[in-house]
């Protein structure tokens, strides 16, 4: 049997982000793949060595587009442990429901991409179409679409009033009932499960030693997430993370889904136990220290490392991004797939290769 | 089976989700961050939007009384002009519209008076 | 939380980490953080059940540290960014991409170190060596 090597990517009809995978097949089947890596390195790391650490907030936040509200929040929340700061408890809150927010719109846009790797235009346009109430909620109450810029060492910068928060509900209400709709869709056709149900299983243990993270490691069993640690205000609210034990694709896309109603529900909690008070506390002085701080993010935990010396820019800043964990559970997953797979397995870590670049 | 058809009616029944952009246009959010804009006679040269902008897309040149801004480097998050001293800047709700050429935002103020006055004759017109 | 770490040289990083590994830690990632012109802290980070736990080495740049790849394999991939971004080399690699990893092949630089490194193609190689 002749060996082949098939380059996949960077550039792929289905994948967004530039990454590379090289695949020795044998016939149709992978035996081997090897990802590369390079294409859209920025050094935002090293930016801390110019710019200063009010300015920093800015900076990790466009580290990811999708997750950027999140990333900021970890980063603050590093540094406000390092100087010792206590953040307001409406600030806390608010942080939860933004953050819910951006989890909802990653799983919804992730949704859409993984319907599109196997084909299914419409669902892709209408995860799509759903996404963009989330958006407007983004918009409507902090200014941008995206990257929010809501988050400030001691707390944040925007608040709600009675008003939006009421549109909020109603909002979510129309994204749960048209999320729910897609659910059954996406779970329960034929062509999805032919697809997904086998594809790229990762047992328990597998999962557990490459170090994974987020859903691809709550899919195959392993009831690990960050939110457990009670950051922001996670611990005065009602919260168990979404396992799934196949850890399939199918199992992951189950997950995504499941987390979009509990996000929706976390948000409603944070909404109704929100108390009233100030957004941020002034902050004096300059972080001295090291600090590593964790959050959970749509794809999986982020972890940040910071390290000051009492001036004005940071020594080091460092990012672990999630999908530059769970890049090396594609290595265990492709080999004994089918050369046709590879779209699927490749999107159901969700991966984002400008957070893994930085 | 057909569990997408129930969507794809009430879609087909639906008016578009979508807008005719250039000739239908939704209206901006209130506090949507957009372009920022710098009242140049109140302004006071102080240069905190310039220390202050992550992308360091403001130049405050005080001596000659200029403000520059490269709003195609500017990342709109706003805060320039949440800690602009005088309160000269601020922020519209509406996004910089497409343009052909990129070009920078320069403003000519006043000269403050008491400043270095032998420096340069206080003649500069305003823009 | 407050980083509070363990030492460890690099005679014993691999012992040390096939330990953490069988008392049940999660591989979290890798960082290094460069002190002055030689030399360069390692820091190894795990995780069970949301408690952490950090490993620290200080070692000279020029000196070869041994790969954790073969104990967690998911460290490849960050072995290697470091090597890319600080030029210090890994030996025992499970997937070795030489420095190609975000660099182009030619670029001999480290983007990453605040002082100029003079590389040297062939590393001093001192293994009694077990600074601080």
């Amino acid at each position: 049997m002749t060996k082949t090597i098939i380059p996949f990517g960077p550039q792929h009809p289905v994948l967004p982000e530039p990454v590379h995978l090289q695949l020795t097949l044998q016939d149709e089947v992978i035996t081997e793949a090897i990802p590369a890596f390079g294409y859209v390195h920025r050094g935002l790391e090293k930016l801390a060595e110019i710019r200063d650490f009010q300015q920093m907030i800015y900076v990790v936040e466009r580290i990811c587009g999708i997750c950027s509200m999140i990333h900021a929040m970890c980063y603050c929340q590093g540094l406000e442990e390092m100087m010792g700061i206590d953040v307001p408890p409406r600030a806390r809150f608010l942080r939860v429901i933004w953050s819910e927010l951006h989890r909802i719109h990653s799983h919804l846009l992730w949704m859409g991409l993984f319907a599109d790797s196997f084909g299914f235009e419409s669902l892709f346009m209408q995860c799509w179409k759903i996404r963009e109430k989330i958006l407007d909620i983004d918009e409507a109450t902090t200014g941008n679409r995206v990257v929010i810029s809501v988050n400030v060492i001691g707390g944040v910068r925007k608040d709600l009033n009675a008003e939006q928060i009421h549109w909020i509900l109603s909002e979510l209400k129309d994204v749960e009932k048209e999320t729910l709709r897609l659910e059954t869709t996406i779970m329960t056709d034929y062509t999805v499960k032919k697809r997904t149900v086998g594809k790229g299983v990762l047992t328990r243990q597998q999962a557990y030693e490459l170090g994974l993270v987020g859903p691809v490691l709550r899919a195959s069993g392993i009831a690990q997430d960050s939110r457990m640690l009670g950051y922001a205000a996670f611990n005065e609210i009602d919260f168990a993370p979404v396992v799934e034990t196949d850890g399939d694709c199918y199992a992951r896309c189950k997950v995504r889904f499941r987390e979009i109603f509990q996000s929706i529900d976390l948000i409603r909690q944070a909404i109704a136990k929100m108390p009233d008070g100030e957004l941020a506390v002034k902050v004096k002085g300059r972080p001295e220290g090291e600090v590593v701080s964790r959050v959970e993010q749509p794809r999986g935990e982020v972890f940040y490392y910071i390290k000051a010396n009492g001036k004005k820019n940071l020594e080091r800043v460092r990012v672990r991004t999630p999908t530059f964990a769970n890049v090396p559970a594609l290595l265990a997953m492709l080999p004994g797939m089918w050369l046709s797979d590879v779209p699927v397995i490749v999107l159901s870590i969700d991966p984002c290769i400008s957070c893994t670049e930085r | 089976m057909f569990t997408m058809t129930p969507t794809i009616m009430r879609n087909l029944l639906n008016p578009p989700a979508t807008r005719r952009y250039p000739t239908v246009v939704r209206p901006p959010f209130e506090n949507a961050r957009g372009e920022i804009v710098n009242d140049i006679q109140i302004c006071t040269f102080c240069g905190v939007c310039a220390v202050k902008c992550p992308s360091q897309c403001i130049t405050v040149d005080k001596k000659s009384a200029t403000w520059t801004c490269n709003p195609f480097a500017c990342v709109y998050c706003g805060v320039c002009a949440e800690s602009c001293l005088s309160g000269s800047l601020h922020q519209k709700n509406d996004y910089r519209k497409p343009v052909r050429e990129k070009t920078m935002i320069v403003l000519q103020g006043e000269i403050i008076k008491k400043e270095v006055k032998s420096h340069e004759p206080a003649d500069v017109p305003q823009e | 939380m407050i980083v509070s770490d363990i030492p460890v040289c690099p005679e014993n990083i691999v012992g040390e980490t096939a330990k953490i590994k069988v008392e049940g830690y999660r591989f979290v990632t890798l960082t290094c953080v460069e002190l002055d012109e030689t030399r360069v802290d390692v820091l190894y980070h795990f995780d069970r059940d949301y408690q952490m736990k950090h490993l620290r080495m200080t070692v000279l740049k020029d000196t070869p540290i041994p790969s954790i790849s073969p104990v967690y394999f998911a460290a490849f991939l960050v072995e290697n960014e470091i090597q890319d971004l600080f030029g210090i080399r890994f030996q025992g690699l499970a997937i070795d991409y030489d420095r190609t990893l975000y660099l182009a092949e030619d670029v001999k630089a480290a983007p990453f170190c605040k002082y100029v490194v003079l590389k040297t193609s062939a590393t001093l190689n001192t293994p009694g060596e077990n600074p601080s």
